[in-house]
C-alpha cells in the first residue's frame, strides 16, 4: 500500500519535472515547478523527515514560486512565449516601460 | 541610529541611502583603436547560421554528456546498498553517537537540530553567512534609488486591499500564520521545525502583508533600519557564540550552560537562542529578496 | 547483469532521484530562455537532496525524535542527510534568488533572455559594434 503511494508520488514528480521542461509558456512552468515542489514535500513525509517537509513546503513551493512571479511581472514576461513571442500590444508597452 | 556617521559605507547601508547602481550601469570605456579600425559584419544570415551550425553542434555535445552523466550515476545506484537496509554503511558510529548521546550531550529532543546547531553549529554559522551574502548580492543587484525606480517599475498592480474578501481573509489568516512560524520557530528544539522552516513560514507571513497592503503601507510598518539592524544582531550573536571553532580547530567546546531538562521549553542550553537567530535572518533574507524583486527597494 | 538490474528496481528512489537530476542538467543544457535554466537547476538541487535523504532512510524506524525517552539507534531513522538537506534547501533558494536578479539585469540591457541572441549581441559589442 505504502509502496504504491511512494510508486504515484515519485511518478508525478518526474511528470512534473519533464513537463516544466517541455512546457513553452514560461508561468505554466513557475506554476508546474511549485506543484512539484508540494509533491516534494509529501515525499519528505513519507521518508520520515518533516523537518524538510515544512522547509519545502515554505520555502520551495512558496518562496521560490514568488521570486519566480515577481520576475516575471518585473520583465513584463508574464504571459509571453519561451522565446519571447506575445501579442504586439505587450511588446509596445515593454519598449514605454524602459 | 543617529550616533552613526552618516558619511561612512555602514552607516549609509543602514539608512537605506546607498546606491550602486551607476557603477554597475557604467559602460566599460570602448578602446578608441579598436572601434575604429574593426567594421563588424553586420550580415544577420551568416550570423543566423554560424548560429545554427554552433547550436547543432552544442547539442550533440550536451546529449552525450547527459548520457554519459546518467550512465555513471546508475551504475552508482546499481551498486548502492538497497534503500532502506539497516545495515548500510551510512549507518555508522556517528549517526549512533548524533541519536543515542544526543539528548544527554546537547539537550535537545529533535536529533537533527541538536546535530545542526550543536555538533555542526559552525557549519550552519557559514551557511547563514551564505544567506546574509545573496542578500548583499541580491541588494547590489537590484537596488534602484529614487528617481530611476519611479521612471522604470510601473506595470498595472492589482489593489487587493480594496477587495473586501481577500483583505478579511488575510487579516483572520496572517495572525495564524505568524502564530504557527513562531511556535515551529521556538519548538525547533523539542518538535519538527526550527530555524529554517519557521523564518520561511513568518517571512510568508509578511510577503502576503506586504502583497495585499501594499508596499508603502508595508514599508511603514516594516522599518528598513529595523530589518537591517536585527540581521545584524542575529548574525552578531551567532558570529559571536560559535566563531570559537576558529581557533580550537573545528572542534567542540562544553557550553557552560546546562543542557535542562530535556523536552522543556527552556533547554538545551544555546539551541534555542541559536534557533531564534537563524530564523531572523532567514525571515528577513527572503522578505528583502520579496521587496527588491517587487519594487527595487527595501 | 540480473543482480544489478534488481538492485537498480530495488533502488527506485535513487533511479528518481538520478531521473530528476538529468531532467534537471537536460534543461540547464537545452533550454534557451534563462529563467528556464534557473527551474532546471532548482530541479538539479532536488534531485541531490532525494537521493541523501533516500541514504538516510531506514525502513521500519521513525522520524529521530526522541520520544518516551528511547535512545536507541534500532528506533530512528539516520539524522545526518535530514540535517545537510536542511541547510542545501535554504541556500538553493537564495542560489536562485541571485541567479534571477541576475537575469533582470541581463534583461535590463539586452532586452531579450535568448541564449542564442544574447551570444551574438555579446559577440557583436565585444568586436567594437553596437547590437
Amino acid at each position: 500500500m505504502m509502496t504504491t503511494f511512494r510508486l504515484i508520488l515519485l511518478s508525478g514528480l518526474v511528470i512534473c519535472a519533464v513537463a516544466t521542461a517541455l512546457v513553452k509558456k514560461l508561468k505554466a512552468a513557475v506554476i508546474i515547478y511549485m506543484a512539484y515542489s508540494v509533491i516534494m514535500s509529501v515525499i519528505w513525509i513519507l521518508l520520515e523527515s518533516p523537518d524538510l517537509a515544512i522547509t519545502e513546503a515554505a520555502v520551495g513551493a512558496g518562496i521560490t514560486g514568488i521570486l519566480f512571479f515577481l520576475t516575471l511581472h518585473r520583465l513584463n514576461l508574464i504571459d509571453a512565449d519561451e522565446d519571447h513571442k506575445r501579442d504586439t500590444e505587450g511588446e509596445e508597452a515593454d519598449h514605454e516601460q524602459d | 541610529m543617529s550616533k552613526i556617521d552618516k558619511d561612512s559605507l555602514l552607516g549609509l547601508w543602514l539608512t537605506g541611502d546607498l546606491d550602486l547602481t551607476e557603477q554597475l550601469y557604467a559602460d566599460p570605456l570602448p578602446h578608441p583603436e579598436e572601434t575604429e579600425k574593426y567594421q563588424p559584419s553586420h550580415d544577420p544570415a551568416a550570423a543566423a547560421k554560424v548560429t545554427r551550425y554552433f547550436r547543432r553542434f552544442y547539442n550533440i555535445c550536451a546529449a552525450l554528456l547527459c548520457m554519459i552523466f546518467a550512465a555513471i550515476m546508475l551504475l552508482t545506484v546499481a551498486n548502492l546498498p538497497p534503500y532502506g537496509a539497516k545495515d548500510a554503511p551510512t549507518v555508522n558510529e556517528v549517526a549512533q553517537r548524533y541519536v543515542e548521546k544526543g539528548t544527554e550531550e546537547t539537550g535537545a529532543v529533535n536529533t537533527v537540530a541538536g546535530m545542526i546547531l550543536d555538533y555542526r553549529a559552525f557549519d550552519t554559522l557559514g551557511e547563514s553567512f551564505v544567506l546574509f551574502t545573496a542578500m548583499c548580492a541580491v541588494t547590489v543587484l537590484m537596488n534602484q534609488s529614487g528617481k530611476r525606480r519611479r521612471v522604470c517599475v510601473e506595470a498595472e498592480t492589482v489593489d487587493y486591499y480594496a477587495d473586501p474578501i481577500v483583505r478579511t481573509m488575510c487579516k483572520f489568516v496572517i495572525p495564524v500564520i505568524l502564530v504557527f512560524g513562531i511556535y515551529i520557530l521556538l519548538n525547533g528544539h523539542l518538535s519538527p521545525g526550527g530555524g529554517f522552516s519557521g523564518g520561511a513560514i513568518l517571512a510568508s507571513a509578511f510577503i502576503i502583508f506586504a502583497m495585499v497592503w501594499g508596499d508603502e503601507r508595508a514599508q511603514g510598518t516594516i522599518r528598513v533600519p529595523v530589518i537591517k539592524t536585527i540581521t545584524l544582531c542575529a548574525l552578531c550573536f551567532y558570529a559571536l557564540s560559535k566563531t570559537y571553532s576558529f581557533f580550537t580547530g573545528a572542534n567542540h567546546l562544553h557550553s557552560v550552560i546546562s543542557p535542562g531538562v530535556p523536552g522543556r521549553i527552556l533547554s538545551a542550553g544555546l539551541i534555542l537562542p541559536l534557533n531564534v537567530a537563524v530564523g531572523v535572518v532567514v525571515c528577513c533574507t527572503m522578505y528583502s529578496f520579496y521587496m527588491y524583486f517587487k519594487r527595487g527597494e527595501l | 547483469m540480473t543482480a544489478m538490474f534488481t538492485h537498480i528496481v530495488s533502488n527506485y528512489e535513487e533511479v528518481v532521484a538520478v531521473i530528476l537530476f538529468c531532467i534537471g542538467f537536460c534543461m540547464l543544457l537545452f533550454s534557451r530562455n534563462l529563467l528556464k535554466k534557473v527551474i532546471g537547476l532548482d530541479i538539479m538541487d532536488t534531485g541531490v537532496f532525494l537521493l541523501l535523504a533516500d541514504r538516510g532512510y531506514i525502513a521500519g524506524r521513525t522520524v529521530p525524535i526522541i520520544t518516551d525517552g528511547v535512545s536507541d539507534m534500532t528506533r530512528y531513522i539516520n539524522p545526518i542527510p535530514a540535517g545537510l538537506v536542511l541547510t542545501g534547501i535554504v541556500v538553493s533558494v537564495s542560489v536562485s534568488a541571485l541567479m534571477l536578479s541576475l537575469t533582470v539585469r541581463i534583461y535590463k540591457t539586452y532586452r531579450t533572455l535568448d541564449m542564442d541572441k544574447l551570444y551574438l549581441m555579446i559577440s557583436n559589442r565585444r568586436k567594437g559594434g553596437r547590437a
